[in-house]
């Protein structure tokens, strides 16, 4: 799976139980990558948020909607999409947890912490004009230019 | 594994010592209702023991929130002891050090309630 031109591509039911399977797979294929124990945790946390926002928001619990969940690697990095079939969102329009009026909520925070736990979070179009959330991590160890292994 | 909570008193201070991991679904659940099932029974002063709880997803924290802001409500106080490092990391970069008040150990925390 760590091959540049592999790309393993899943489709989830929007149910409960897609949460654990969705961070299950992630954590495997990573793990494979040589991912180490704190980054297999961030990487797995950061895709149970993103089930969850397609769970929760994206398809709104709608059992007749579908999560598409994959993980693809560029030569550096790993990537992961999940997509869902609602109305898409912007990430301007998602509210700071962090300010204090929004510290006692009690929801918001999946966003946050998908950027926390990931070195980046973009939030495009998918093919249903739902959001396709894309998040990066670097690989612990790729191979530079003149061919050493680089450390993270 | 999902959460389990096993409540007991020390004078008029309810304990419950968590275990498992508060997530989305099951575990949010439980801890919403052992806090609600407290404050109705009475109790204003709440200890939660979190030392066995190596997971907490944002439903849980969102949870906890909610367990704080139910207690306060019934003008009780709610604590938090024995944090493991992922959840006191999680605690710490969602800025929630600000709500909770978090006690390093049990004996702390029942000393903190005695001189509210």
């Amino acid at each position: 799976m760590t091959d540049s031109n592999q790309r393993l591509e899943v489709t989830l039911d929007t149910q409960l139980e897609s949460v654990d399977l969705a961070e299950n797979i992630v954590v495997r294929v990573a793990e494979e990558a040589g991912f180490g124990e704190d980054d297999l945790h961030k990487l797995g946390m950061a895709v149970r948020e993103g089930v969850i926002n397609a769970y929760n928001y994206g398809n709104c619990q709608d059992r007749g909607k579908k999560i598409m969940l994959a993980v693809e690697f560029e030569p550096e990095t790993m990537i992961v999409h999940i997509v869902d079939e609602g109305c898409g969102f912007e990430l301007s329009e998602v509210a700071d947890p962090l300010a204090e009026e929004n510290l006692l909520r009690t929801s918001g925070r999946g966003i946050f912490l998908m950027r926390a736990f990931m070195d980046d979070l973009a939030v495009r179009r998918g093919p249903t004009g739902g959001a396709d959330l894309v998040l990066s991590k670097k690989l612990p160890h790729h191979v530079s230019g003149n061919g050493k292994p680089k450390s993270e | 594994m999902s959460l389990r909570g096993t409540c007991r008193e020390v004078d008029d201070i309810a304990i419950i010592d968590f275990s498992g991991k508060i997530t989305l679904g099951e575990g949010s659940a439980t801890l919403r209702t052992t806090v609600r099932d407290l404050i109705s029974k009475g109790h204003r002063k709440i200890l939660l023991n979190l030392g066995d709880v190596d997971y907490i997803d944002s439903s849980g924290i969102g949870e906890l929130v909610g367990a704080y802001t139910t207690v306060r409500s019934a003008s009780g106080e709610l604590k938090l002891v024995y944090l493991t490092k992922r959840v006191h990391d999680l605690i710490q970069i969602t800025r929630l050090f600000t709500v909770f008040d978090v006690q390093a150990d049990e004996s702390s925390a029942i000393k903190s309630f005695r001189s509210a």
